[in-house]
């Protein structure tokens, strides 16, 4: 008992610790969302700087994931606006709950989509200007050469080769639709990587590849994006997503973001993305530069607002990343050890406990954390963004395996004779637990709550995925800018700090292993 | 129910030991027991199909030494862990002081025994001392008495008190046995239960720690079941001696009851397949 009493006491110092001393402060304010991709941050740059420049403090919660993350963000209030685009409300958001009209024409039918989002709290604005849909680019000279500019005009041209990314090749508003809706005659289609694609389209051994329109590699590649004349491809249209309340929380800030609307054409949008993604200008200054000409607005600090030192940047995700982990981790420790034991113990419900925690360890990162966070919403706790409770709970389920099995193997495992000792001295089962089976144990179980532990820091850096922030969100972006001075920004720290996590357990070893133990096997 | 077999009332005790002592043809020497503190009625117990001890009688004389012997896997072990509890017998039933021992009850009842294992068992994470008032702590008696307590089971069991703060690693074998035995002193039970406590001892401290246990049970004048496979350890210790052969009683004596008056032929191999040669060689 006196092991445990003196232990007792660190233990719940530790324990608060951990989880009370508030590692990042709460931001107030209005939070604008953005998606992983270059063209969702630069919307969402601009975003903010209207509304910075409105004087109202947002925060930019920047790459959170794809559709349904944002989505569930702005339905729960995690965050107050993002940019969204009419095909992908109509087509994934509302899907089921209107009559799908594949190709909603531009600007003309945005009212059903309104009335609908309107029962779900959410405000949709006018178009942006651009619509980023399926294209077809051809090498500006070979168009001017054989005089294309629409994509009726390919169907005199039936010795064109094409090359489509497969999943243009396979979808069925894609290739097999366009190539009815035009009567083209091309036999040549092949399918093929992306970015092979582009290669093959250079040097000329095709002539034409499926393009996002308002995509950089358009500009970078010098395309002749043809014109869609029959309006077969669905629209795109970019639009603002945000909350209905903002009109009464914020009505200034509402009005200086609805602004944008019908000012981003599609040269514009292409140039800003080749910006951000080919010259590697960060998005609030290529977001601010484009207010500035186009609308006027002197961004002056607020633009500059984003931008930091890498030393500040690495320490607030270290804060964020801490955050995530020390939660869960906790979480884990308090939740993982009675399981432990109670595997240990109740060896049929042992069995059903080992199984459980097992195969929440199979199940895919990215689809937990996409599981979780409808749940989490419907709790009313925040789900995506900085302390995203999804994040936290899926590196709960993470960490419970190391720490459930090492719990029960050590108690399982220890000598059968000094278990009857215990047992002959007659000591209650539960002083007996304490006193003696845990304590011997205790090397196996730190084990586990190291792997744990080291494990959880590695996993957190899939927060970023669901915008929890932490070291993925350098790793998110370098990947997405295909930056790798960004990417080690998070991969260094993290490994580094997994690595602190080992040598504090080397620290923790010596305070919990009983000094009696820790002569049998000085390692 | 368990009846306390006392003089006072002791027909019931004594036809059945009569009985007992008639098939089991000892001769002579069977003393009555003033007082039985540990009984056992028909206790059977097997591990699946293996029986392990079989349908057996056995009454444990207060203030006495009583040392269970026989072959490997005779079922002495177990007959003692049945008295303890720490086994449920198959069939049949133990009691203690007129209790039965049940699930319910043993874990109090141990209290009231003291347990020494081969090995001594000791807490690897607690020093000496740790070990010896665990349950005493855990029981929330006195401090003052805790700590007289220990200085005298040191004495007793002739320790020195500065070991008593290492951990069992850091000492050896005959150490860690007087610990364990001062562990099952600790709260100064009425019976003392050893399951080979000198076996893993080399032959010099066996010898000692020998001399120094059988001080101790007499000074204390403990009821004391001690379990062992070698029968000139037997015979320094008893007061009688249960031999017990592949699960089942054959005989209960003294060593010149075994040596003299052998229940079975077994009696003979066993007996003459330990005894010291010069022993043989002088009775010859």
């Amino acid at each position: 008992m006196k092991w445990l009493r003196s232990r007792a006491a660190l233990a719940a110092i530790s324990v608060l610790a951990l989880t009370l001393v508030p590692l990042s402060k709460r931001v107030d304010g209005f939070r604008v969302g953005s998606k992983k991709f270059t063209e969702s941050v630069v919307l969402g740059e601009a975003v903010t700087l209207m509304a910075r420049n409105a004087g109202v403090p947002v925060l930019h919660a920047r790459e959170l994931g794809g559709t349904r993350v944002l989505f569930e963000a702005l339905k729960s209030g995690s965050i107050d606006v993002y940019a969204e685009y009419t095909g992908t409300i109509a087509e994934e958001i509302l899907a089921g709950s209107q009559p799908s009209d594949r190709s909603p024409s531009p600007a003309a039918d945005l009212e059903p989509m309104r009335t609908a989002l309107q029962r779900l709290g959410i405000g949709l604005s006018e178009p942006l200007g651009f619509n980023n849909g399926y294209g077809i680019g051809m090498l500006e000279e070979r168009a001017r050469e054989l005089r294309i500019e629409t994509l009726s005009d390919l169907a005199s041209h039936p010795d064109l080769a094409l090359g489509f990314s497969s999943e243009f090749m396979d979808r069925a508003d894609g290739w097999p639709a366009l190539r009815q809706a035009y009567g083209l005659p091309q036999p040549n289609v092949a399918g093929m990587d992306h970015d092979l694609a582009y290669r093959q389209l250079t040097s000329g051994e095709i002539d034409g590849v499926d393009v996002y329109t308002t995509d950089a590699d358009i500009e970078y590649y010098g395309l002749r994006v043809l014109e869609d004349d029959r309006a077969h491809f669905p629209r795109y249209d970019a639009v603002l997503l945000y909350r209905l309340d903002l009109a009464t929380r914020a009505p200034e800030l509402l009005a200086s973001i609805l602004r944008l609307e019908g000012t981003l054409d599609e040269r514009s949008m292409r140039a800003m993305n080749a910006k951000a993604r080919l010259e590697r200008i960060p998005e609030s200054q290529v977001a601010g530069s484009f207010l500035e000409d186009t609308l006027s607005i002197d961004m002056g600090d607020a633009r500059d607002a984003g931008t930091k030192s890498v030393g500040a940047r690495i320490w607030r995700r270290t804060l964020e990343h801490l955050q995530l982990v020390r939660l869960s981790f906790v979480l884990a420790v308090l939740i993982g050890l009675p399981l432990g034991v109670l595997a240990a113990k109740a060896s049929r419900l042992g069995a059903v406990i080992l199984g459980v925690v097992g195969v929440i360890q199979t199940i895919p990162a990215l689809a937990l954390l996409v599981l979780l966070i409808q749940p989490v919403a419907a709790l009313g706790l925040p789900s995506v963004g900085a302390g995203s409770v999804a994040a936290i709970a899926a590196l709960f389920l993470y960490s419970l395996l190391p720490i459930v099995r090492n719990t029960c193997d050590g108690l399982r495992s220890l000598s059968p004779d000094l278990q009857e000792s215990a047992r002959a001295l007659g000591l209650p089962a539960s002083s007996r637990l304490l006193s003696i089976e845990l304590p011997l144990a205790s090397r196996t179980i730190l084990a586990g709550l190291k792997t744990a532990l080291v494990l959880n820091i590695g996993f957190a850096t899939l927060g970023a995925l669901i915008g929890a922030g932490g070291y993925g969100q350098p790793i998110l972006t370098g990947i997405r800018l295909d930056d790798h001075g960004l990417i080690l920004e998070g991969a260094v720290p993290a490994a580094a700090m997994a690595l602190a996590a080992q040598a504090l357990f080397s620290v923790l070893d010596r305070v919990w292993i009983p000094k009696g133990l820790r002569l049998a096997n000085p390692a | 129910m368990c009846a306390v077999t006392e003089r006072s009332h002791p027909t019931f005790l004594r036809d059945r030991y009569n009985e007992a002592s008639r098939r089991l043809r000892v001769a002579g020497s069977v003393h009555y027991p003033r007082h039985s503190v540990i009984s056992l009625k028909k206790v059977a117990k097997s591990f699946g199909d293996a029986a392990a001890v079989e349908d057996l009688d056995l009454e444990i004389a207060a203030q006495e030494t009583t040392v269970l012997i026989g072959p490997s896997g005779c079922g002495k072990s177990t007959l003692l862990r049945m008295m303890l509890g720490l086994l449920p017998p198959t069939s049949g039933q133990v009691c203690f002081q007129g209790e039965p021992v049940t699930p319910l009850t043993s874990a109090s009842l141990r209290q009231r025994l003291g347990y020494v294992i081969q090995g001594g068992g000791l807490f690897p994470h607690l020093t000496a001392e740790g070990n010896v008032t665990l349950l005493a702590r855990h029981l929330g008696r006195d401090a003052d008495w805790i700590q007289a307590r220990v200085v005298e089971l040191a004495n007793t069991a002739r320790l020195d008190e500065a070991l008593l703060q290492r951990y069992p690693l850091e000492m050896s074998g005959g150490q860690q046995q007087r610990v364990a035995l001062m562990r099952a002193l600790m709260l100064d039970p009425d019976v003392l239960l050893l399951d080979e406590p000198l076996g893993a001892l080399d032959p010099i401290v066996r010898a000692e720690l020998q001399e120094d246990l059988r001080h101790a049970f007499r000074s204390l004048g403990k009821t004391v079941v001690l379990v062992t496979h070698d029968l000139m350890e037997a015979r320094y210790f008893a007061d009688s001696i249960v031999l017990m052969q592949a699960g089942r009683m054959l005989q209960i004596g003294t060593y010149e009851d075994l040596v003299e008056r052998p229940a079975a032929p077994f009696v003979t191999r066993f007996v003459s397949a330990q005894r010291p040669a010069f022993a043989s060689g002088a009775s010859a």
